[in-house]
């Protein structure tokens, strides 16, 4: 349970640092950078490497290959649709999330596994 | 277009704003560890790349937005979908140096100083969105190119 905790703090100081960094930049394409930061990954990797081992914290990364090819497909959907659709953000943000989880499990299990 | 930094953008922001990124990124990185122990590594890892924050970020995005606008007599609703679709456009471009990120760790990690090979991927990742980012400012923004050079640009037609 106290990893978890610890793993929470990190996570969530990583990824409100960068948040931050892509709320004070603009324009807001370069904002927008911020949002696919290797926060979470950063946090993660870390601690996997001290506790798991450099072997673990490789495997993870090579996951990780197929999460950002669906990050990138992800990203470009909900791109796309808003400039095109009269559609809320959150919404097709949330949505999306689907088309994300669809990209990463098959690349993974096609390729990666 | 210039790069900026605009610390005034921080006081839009409120602290519940905070909270909620910051306990999404938490969760994410707290419920990675259950997956890896559950799954494994390999089911685990892609969950790295997951965008957690995203939804509530394109959201807070979209409402400063319609804030700024409404408070200059404007409508703000579509101008402010558009800015949240620039910066889902912006992210595109992160996912890219993102996947760099990936392949520089799995493949240095098993042979090389870890700290130096977690640095040099987050440097990776930052050249390399920011050279995208470059890239497609010099293919679509006119106003990098001078006046002259434009002109030459022009269809003959035109």
């Amino acid at each position: 349970m106290k990893e978890i905790i610890i793993r929470f703090l990190i996570g969530g100081l990583a990824v409100s640092f960068f948040s931050v960094l892509g709320d004070v930049f603009k324009p807001k394409s370069f904002a927008g950078l911020f949002s696919a930061a290797p926060s979470v990954a950063l946090a993660t990797l870390g601690i996997a490497i001290i506790k798991d081992g450099r072997q673990f914290a490789a495997i993870e990364a090579h996951s990780m290959i197929a999460g950002s090819i669906a990050l990138f497909v992800y990203t470009s959907a909900v791109s796309w649709i808003l400039m095109r659709r009269d559609v809320s953000a959150l919404w097709v943000a949330t949505t999306c999330l689907v088309l994300w989880a669809a990209v990463a499990f098959s690349g993974w299990y096609l390729w990666l596994r | 277009m210039r790069i900026e930094v605009d610390l005034t953008a921080l006081k839009q922001t409120r602290w519940h704003e905070m909270l909620v990124r910051f306990c999404l990124g938490g969760l994410i990185t707290a419920a990675t560890a259950i997956i890896a122990k559950k799954y494994g590594p390999g089911a685990s890892g892609l969950f790295l790349a997951f965008p957690a924050i995203f939804p509530a970020g394109a959201t807070l995005i979209e409402k400063h937005e319609r804030e700024r606008r409404q408070k200059a007599g404007l409508d703000g609703t579509e101008a402010a979908r558009k800015a949240a679709a620039v910066d889902a456009a912006g992210g595109a471009m992160g996912s890219v140096g993102l996947f760099i990120f990936a392949l520089l760790i799995s493949q240095l990690l098993p042979e090389y100083e870890p700290w130096i090979v977690i640095l040099g991927g987050a440097l990776s990742w930052a050249a390399a969105s920011v050279f995208l980012w470059l890239i497609q400012e010099y293919q679509w923004r006119p106003s990098h190119i001078s006046d002259q050079r434009s002109s030459q640009r022009r269809p003959p037609f035109s």
